[in-house]
């Protein structure tokens, strides 16, 4: 069985700030992380690998660091790892990295087998598109599954998988044939520790890096920036709000005195909640 | 079915998209503003209202028809046509068949590109909900046209393309985005940041009925079943009236408890920041904000909550938010409307004790009337 799982680096973003001054984003120093999302997604790869016997590959598209990303993936246990760079893929939006990630996972399968799976993340932190997974399966003429709370069934011989998947309003249990895509949903799993010996060898291993050429890519006005239809015209912080708080002070005054003028404030402000909440709470 | 993208709606060549040029011919002929309802067991999912009423604005601006999309099993989508137009729809277009009866992705990819490819919408909305993004990449794939996620604000510029904006790096920064040589200009809004119109009874407008080949047999997926969620501790955050949440100020997982304590008075949501999901204080799906959800109450109690924008964007549509905090330079307290500054788990039981007292006396008062 080989099962391929896409990845993506991305700055860890509890630890983005904006310049107070410029707006700009301040990325020197932001620390880089596999795109938590990502993880789940791994995770079910390798528990699939564990108990059907196979491979698991890697791939991700990204600057020359992002090999960092894919050698944390070996040491959690992956067996390999593809790293998709080049400078025509700088700027791509969801349709241009779709373009790239579909022909990069039609080289792995030529080179490595044909996927029975493939797992992407639900979306990214950074981007938080969900567009990617859902625009690889469209390139690749896959079934998509997406938002997948649990793998029900997952049946080798007959080339099947149940899946629970998350819905409006409660799950759907979805069957289809394989191969398919799935993106998990967070929460489902937990990451493992890697052990020893996969740290070891993912220390030792080497990172497969392809160029565009090498990983077939011809056509580069799919790619990047000319490939991307949509185009980011403006990048602004969201405007202040010119009104503060309405700060009540502690001072020596009892609580019960600070509440009732909380109370007072926010039934000024909303004058029908008092009655509605009459109505609405319980007991009363 | 299923097919590989191949009929680009998109001019050739390998010019820039950046610039925007005149529309090759083709693509003129696209016109009109398209909402995809999202019909589900019955009931249309709220942003598809919210989108009609942002698309109402964007379709007078543009001078053009407003449009609803329903697919669903035969018999079902009357209700959902006839609301279209309340809400402010032209026309409406339908598409019933039984194998839309619930949402999959290969019948209904299948059916939108056909929709878009025959009747030639410029502006395409979804809601970012898990059925509109799960299929709008899909679409949006197969047409090879650009596809703007989960939305915040849509405008049209003086040239008349779409403007739609969202925030990026985490919520610290908004950005616009537009598909200016591509067409349909696509993009998913997030639920609750606009608000529903509202509903004119009465109001009507044109039905188009479109008829499609969709043989079961055809389709892969099948839908084994359904779970509904069960109604007990159920999180409905997005569409609550009063939410009150809890961050790290509330210092330990027992304190947090004060925050359910007053949810409870006031038969409110309950729900807190990021950390406290990685703290293991409540499930994910209580998570406010930026990657959690984004809400849009009456009422909004922060409790201990320092106000991080990624904790901002997903609260700012509260009609009223309260904050509670002990730092008075907290950043919660440059968006909300009434602060006390002081330590959350002091304030909370006195505030819920007030609350109950005076709800009582009210509650008293109203009977007797």
């Amino acid at each position: 069985m080989h099962i391929i799982v896409c990845v993506k680096q991305v700055p860890d973003s509890g630890q983005i700030r904006v310049h107070p001054v410029t707006n700009t984003i301040m990325r020197q120093g932001v620390p880089t992380i596999i795109n938590p999302y990502d993880l789940f997604s791994l995770e079910e790869a390798l528990r699939l690998r564990d108990k059907h016997g196979g491979e698991v590959t890697v791939v991700t598209m990204g600057p020359p660091m992002a090999d960092q990303a894919l050698r944390k993936c070996m040491t959690y246990g992956a067996d390999r790892a593809v790293l998709l760079t080049d400078r025509f893929f700088a700027g791509s939006d969801t349709l241009a990295t779709s373009y790239a990630l579909g022909l990069l996972i039609e080289k792995v399968s030529e080179t490595w087998g044909a996927p029975d799976m493939i797992f992407c993340g639900k979306q990214t932190i950074d981007g938080d598109t969900a567009q990617v997974g859902p625009g690889i399966a469209k390139r690749l003429n896959l079934l998509q599954l997406t938002y997948v709370q649990k793998i029900e069934d997952f049946d080798l011989e007959k080339k099947e998988v149940t899946v629970h998947r998350r819905a409006e309003g409660g799950i759907q249990v979805l069957k289809t044939k394989l191969p398919c895509l799935i993106t998990m949903l967070e929460g489902t799993n937990e990451m493992r520790r890697g052990n020893m010996s996969d740290a070891l060898r993912a220390a030792r291993a080497g990172i497969i890096t392809w160029s565009a050429a090498d990983a077939g890519i011809t056509n580069l006005a799919l790619c990047g920036l000319k490939g991307s239809p949509t185009i980011v015209k403006k990048v602004f912080a969201p405007p202040a709000r010119t009104e503060k708080a309405h700060q009540i002070e502690v001072a020596d005054k009892s609580y019960e005195d600070i509440c009732d003028a909380l109370l007072g404030e926010v039934y000024k402000r909303q004058p029908a909640l008092e009655h509605d909440l009459v109505k609405m709470a319980p007991g009363y | 079915m299923n097919d590989k993208p191949k009929a680009p709606a998109a001019p050739g060549g390998n010019s820039r998209a950046n610039t925007k040029k005149e529309l090759p011919e083709h693509l003129k002929a696209y016109k009109h503003i398209w909402v995809l309802l999202e019909l589900e067991r019955g009931v249309v999912h709220p942003v598809s209202w919210e989108l009609m009423g942002e698309g109402r604005k964007l379709a007078d601006k543009l001078k053009v028809d407003l449009c609803g999309i329903v697919l669903g099993a035969p018999g079902t989508t009357a209700g959902a046509v006839a609301d279209s137009f309340g809400y402010g729809g032209d026309v409406c277009y339908v598409v019933e068949h039984p194998s839309l009866a619930d949402y999959r992705n290969e019948p209904y990819t299948k059916v939108m590109t056909e929709l878009v490819n025959k009747y030639q919408p410029e502006i395409l909305l979804l809601g970012a909900t898990n059925l509109g993004r799960d299929l709008a990449g899909s679409v949006a794939t197969t047409l090879l046209t650009g596809l703007t996620a989960d939305c915040t604000e849509l405008d049209v510029d003086a040239e008349g393309s779409l403007a739609a904006t969202r925030p990026t790096f985490g919520g610290s920064l908004l950005c616009t985005i537009f598909t200016l040589n591509y067409r349909p200009q696509m993009a998913t809004m997030r639920p609750r940041v606009a608000q529903v119109p509202l509903l004119t009874p009465g109001r009507t407008g044109r039905v188009i009925r479109h008829e499609v080949s969709l043989p079961e047999d055809d389709i892969i997926t099948k839908i084994l079943g359904f779970l509904p969620d069960g109604t007990t501790n159920k999180s409905n955050l997005a569409y609550a009236d009063i939410v009150v949440s809890g961050g790290l100020g509330m210092q330990s997982a027992d304190n947090y408890k004060l925050v359910r304590d007053l949810a409870a008075v006031l038969g409110a949501e309950w729900g807190g920041s990021r950390p406290l999901v990685q703290k293991g204080w409540i499930p994910t799906d209580r998570q406010i904000g930026q990657t959690g959800k984004t809400i849009r109450p009456r009422l909004y109690i922060a409790a201990g909550i320092s106000g991080a924008i990624q904790h901002r964007v997903g609260v700012e549509g509260a009609d009223l938010i309260v904050a509670i905090n002990t730092d008075k330079n907290a950043p919660i307290f440059d968006f909300a409307h009434v602060g006390i500054v002081a330590d959350a788990t002091k304030v909370l039981p006195a505030l819920t004790e007030t609350f109950r007292k005076r709800l009582a006396v009210a509650a008293t008062r109203s009977a007797a009337e």
